[in-house]
């Protein structure tokens, strides 16, 4: 089982998500592979008691 | 958690695809709205007594009670809606609902709309048009001579014609219109032109008078909102039927009356979640600016809960000359809605998101958990009752409603 | 001086720390600016501002998804123009960007996969506080995870990390800094020749350093896979990411021979690692930094170092016999180096200086010389008298990590931000009984455009101040790149050579030739 997914992504194109650093994914792009740069932000904008919230909805 | 609510919205989506929003008669409030009654006024938005209505709210109040004879001055009408015999209900409370203030009185008429999947009906009075309007606060002898109007000729030659021509189904005219241009919130031309369209034929053949006729048809033509008025109890009665599921996180209500604006949750029943009005961020029509806006009002906003309006701005490029930006904008609002909506709409489509279907049944949680708040584009009021509208264009519902619902659905379903 | 304060606060406008960092440091270098503030408005920074004297009303409802910009002058002049600078630099980053203009970018994850249904590979760089949630989600998608983000708890580690053997997914990290996967470099990582050896590491630059070292010599990488520094240390996470690495790798029939690199393991994560190597059925290479290389046991073969372990490796591909060696020049040579390197220097010149960016590399130097000669201090010494008292402050011989974090407070880290080791060079250059400088300079995504560049005119200055005092500084350095770095490896070799510094073809020779030059002196 274990070896097989990561296996099987040895033999796949990567095709990445970048959540973070944008440098990660131009430097990805500079390499001609396919990434998708994210506008991530943190949850309920950093709001600690909401993001308490979400965590009793399993979120 | 008690209950899968995953499973909860897919069936207030699937509920909300499959409704058929139809337009089937025009009546008045008294006769057609359900506990409707002479010294009752329905308005927009959450609840909220006179002494805390807005400027353009309170006029329009005025407005309804001359209308309905009772009262002969502003004074009087003032006198009388603080008396305490005069009953504030939201629209929204009747299967209503109203652009602007959304002033609805007993004699108004008004379209009466049928979910036929499900059986729902909806409500809504008639466009008054742009300028000096009741919806805007107006109450001056023109106004009310042309609500008059609109009860004696209007309303029942379009009854007339209707009832010849049979049933109107909005959910294909709201589709035909969203790619022609429209959005259903803040841009109508289309929809409207398709209404008139269809109906002219059998009111040219009534058996009425020439100029009556080309009176109506004329004052439908002049008001590129005449539309508006369908669109709403469309979505109205669309989102009504998901509303009420167990577990559901998705948003069946979104309204202003001037003061509040209020959200209300499937799996949260009747219970309304308010925060003080904001303020729309737009541009103003010449000789308007920011200090003359009332805050954010009407019941306009249900079209965005039903999946159009701000959602489907990538349809209504032009729309966003009001929120000063270019095209590539209003295509990424509808983009980042598709981040807190349940589904996509199977009906409503965008052609230049190569016909994807709106974003629809906004989910509370994704709201919070994202940060994107629904994306409203709307019409700005002069905060003076009676001027009209001033200006139009985006604006932020308040993030406390949405996190307030939240904590009351957690502590339902999570407790 | 520094009477003006202004301060803005942009709501609702995220964007990650590593990027207002440089930005910061370029206000901060506006004529006339005292201080200056570009950062979230997150607890920690907000108790910042205060401290400096630049929070206003509004920031104290500043919330972390809100931008502060805030500076302090001498004109209202000077600080208008460092808060027009900032949010110039801020705008620039919102047209350009690494995908076609107006392409959508999404906020969640779960949106980023409708997008992206083929992703296979997720790179976490979120703030630490938020990463492990980010990581479950990627991981119950069924993806692949790359968690370059550190201040991620064990527990977390752990949970995660049994999730993803659990779904057979590779997540590399927490504070995984580097790895190859397909022959494309994630994040801190070099363009390195796609071959047949396999690499398993639990350090970024440890990964970095062998897998040049490898191109170098001709061979190639089929995979780098990073676990992160605590997979093999930490007995409770006991080396899962490296036992999936292993097991990935011995399947994978482009994988030849399998290195692995690692710190000296938890003694039960030692035994498994190495019972899978031996299980693996091709050769292996094992090197714990700061392990003797212990005798070969049937396909597993020890290294002593991060150079001898990628020569192993390309010899065992080979089917060669790999020769021990310390250096690739002939001994004359480097007697001859070593002499020419001493004999300017004055009777007072007795210690080395090691400026490390990368602490693998550092840690590697700092062993060499605690088994040749002993002694040696270090902010990473695990002696507790050889712990620098002051990290900031050399002692005798000291090896000095500086992208610990007790030097990345509020600051990039020195492989991207090269001034931290600038102002160390500075003042090191200060002290009259330095006789050697050591350094590695590390090329590939993630570095600096010209790390030697930006510190070549403090060296200059350093060799020029002891030349002052009647002495002469031996400058040693070693360059971990590939010709296929953007760097240009051979440009910076000739940077640093222009000024006399020498150039070794590995940190593991460079590190000894200090050494000799060190200890010929005092």
């Amino acid at each position: 089982m274990a070896e097989n997914k990561i296996t099987k992504l040895f033999t796949q194109d990567l095709v990445v998500i970048n959540m973070g650093l944008e440098s990660f994914a131009e430097n990805l792009q500079a390499e001609n592979t396919e990434v998708l740069q994210m506008n991530w932000k943190p949850p309920a904008g950093g709001n600690k008691q909401i993001a308490a919230l979400l965590a009793r909805l399993g979120r | 958690m008690k209950i899968d609510m995953e499973k909860a919205n897919q069936e207030a989506a699937s509920r909300i695809l499959s409704s058929k929003p139809t337009l089937i008669d025009i009546s008045t409030a008294g006769r057609a709205i359900p506990g409707m009654e002479k010294k009752k006024i329905l308005h927009a938005g959450p609840p909220v007594t006179w002494e805390r209505m807005c400027g353009p709210m309170r006029g329009a109040v005025i407005g309804g009670l001359m209308l309905e004879g009772l009262a002969g001055s502003r004074e009087e009408a003032e006198k009388l809606a603080a008396s305490g015999e005069i009953t504030y209900e939201p629209c929204h409370h009747h299967g209503a609902v109203g652009p602007m203030a959304g002033v609805t009185t007993y004699s108004m008429p008004v379209w009466v709309l049928e979910n036929k999947t499900f059986g729902n009906k909806s409500y809504c009075t008639l466009n008054e048009g742009l300028g000096k309007v009741l919806r805007y606060g107006a109450f001056a002898p023109e106004v009310i001579a042309r609500l008059k109007w609109m009860a004696d000729v209007l309303a029942p030659l379009l009854r007339a014609a209707l009832h010849e021509h049979g049933e109107l189904d909005m959910k294909a005219m709201i589709s035909q219109a969203l790619q022609m241009g429209d959005e259903g919130h803040n841009r109508n031309r289309a929809a409207t032109s398709l209404v008139i369209r269809e109906l002219a034929p059998y009111l040219v053949r009534l058996d009425e008078d020439r100029e009556k006729i080309a009176k109506v048809l004329e004052f439908m033509n002049l008001n590129d909102h005449f539309f508006l008025n369908l669109s709403m109890p469309a979505c109205k009665c669309t989102v009504d039927a998901a509303a009420g599921i167990e577990g559901s996180s998705v948003i069946t209500t979104m309204a202003r009356n001037g003061t509040d604006f209020g959200i209300r949750i499937s799996g949260l029943g009747e219970r309304w979640f308010t925060a003080p009005a904001t303020m729309v961020d737009g541009l103003y029509l010449p000789g308007y600016k920011a200090e003359d806006a009332a805050p954010d009002i009407g019941d306009s906003v249900i079209t965005e809960t039903g999946g159009i309006g701000g959602f489907a701005m990538a349809a209504a490029p032009a729309i966003v000359k009001f929120v000063g930006g270019a095209p590539a904008d209003a295509i990424r609002f509808t983009q980042s809605m598709y981040e807190i909506t349940v589904t996509e709409n199977d009906t409503y489509q965008i052609p230049a998101l190569d016909f994807r279907g709106t974003p629809t049944a906004i989910d509370l949680v994704k709201v919070v958990e994202t940060g994107i708040l629904p994306a409203i584009n709307t019409g700005i009021a002069h905060k003076e009752p009676g001027i009209g509208m001033v200006g139009a264009g985006l604006v932020k519902p308040p993030e406390k409603c949405f996190h307030d619902a939240l904590e009351a659905f957690v502590e339902k379903y999570a407790p | 001086m520094g009477r003006i304060r202004k301060t803005i606060v942009e709501k609702d406008s995220y964007y990650d720390s590593v990027f207002l960092m440089l930005i910061n440091k370029e206000v901060k270098q506006v004529p006339g600016i005292k201080d200056a503030v570009v950062s979230m408005g997150t607890e920690m920074n907000l108790t910042l501002l205060t401290e400096l004297g630049l929070n206003s009303p509004e920031t104290a409802t500043a919330t972390p998804n809100d931008l502060i910009i805030a500076a302090e002058g001498d004109t209202e002049a000077a600080v208008d123009s460092a808060l027009n600078a900032a949010k110039e630099l801020l705008n620039k980053k919102k047209s350009g960007g690494p995908q076609e203009a107006g392409a959508y970018r999404p906020v969640s994850l779960e949106t980023a996969l409708k997008m992206k249904s083929d992703a296979n590979l997720v790179i976490v760089s979120v703030p630490g506080v938020h990463a492990a949630r980010e990581v479950r989600k990627a991981l119950e998608s069924g993806l692949h995870v790359m968690l370059f983000s550190d201040n991620v708890s064990l527990e977390d580690e752990i949970s995660l990390k049994k999730l993803a053997v659990e779904k057979g997914l590779l997540m590399m990290g927490p504070d995984c800094g580097t790895a190859i996967i397909n022959g494309k470099p994630i994040c801190f990582a070099n363009v390195v020749r796609r071959g047949k050896i396999g690499i398993v590491a639990a350090s970024g630059t440890g990964l970095q350093e062998v897998s040049c070292i490898i191109d170098q010599l001709g061979e190639g990488v089929s995979q780098g896979i990073g676990t992160g520094g605590r997979d093999l240390k930490n007995a409770q996470v006991g080396g899962m990411m490296m036992l999936s690495g292993i097991a990935a790798l011995k399947q994978d029939p482009a994988t030849r021979v399998i290195l692995v690199v690692s710190k000296p393991p938890a003694a039960e994560a030692a035994g498994k690692v190495v019972a899978e190597l031996r299980a693996a059925g091709k050769p292996c290479v094992v090197h714990f930094v700061g392990q003797e290389a212990a005798p070969a046991d049937g396909n597993v073969h020890y290294a002593n170092n991060l150079e001898e372990a990628s020569r192993l490796a390309v010899a065992l591909l080979r089917g060669q016999t790999c020769t021990p060696s310390r250096f690739t020049a002939a001994d004359e040579e480097i007697r001859a180096l070593i002499d020419r390197e001493r004999e300017k220097m004055g009777p007072e010149q007795k210690y080395l200086r090691g400026l490390f960016t990368g602490g693998t590399l550092a840690d590697e130097a700092m062993i060499i010389f605690e088994r040749e000669v002993g002694g040696i201090y270090s902010n990473n010494q695990t002696r507790p008298e050889l712990v620098l008292k002051d990290p900031h402050t050399s002692v005798r011989h000291t090896i000095v990590d500086l992208g610990d974090d007790v030097f990345t407070v509020g600051r990039p880290h020195p492989m991207i931000d090269p001034s931290t080791r600038e102002e160390r060079i500075t003042k090191e250059m200060e002290d009259p009984e330095m006789a050697v400088m050591l350094l590695d300079i590390v090329l590939g995504y993630g570095s600096h455009e010209d790390p030697a560049g930006a510190i070549l005119d403090s060296l200059e200055a350093a060799k020029k101040k002891a030349k002052a005092r009647g002495g002469y500084l031996s400058i040693i350095a070693s360059i971990t790149g590939t010709e296929g770095d953007f760097q240009d490896m051979d440009d910076q070799r000739r940077k640093l050579e222009s000024i006399g510094c020498v150039v070794m073809p590995s940190n593991y020779q460079a590190s000894l030739l200090a050494l000799e030059i060190a200890r010929k002196g005092g």
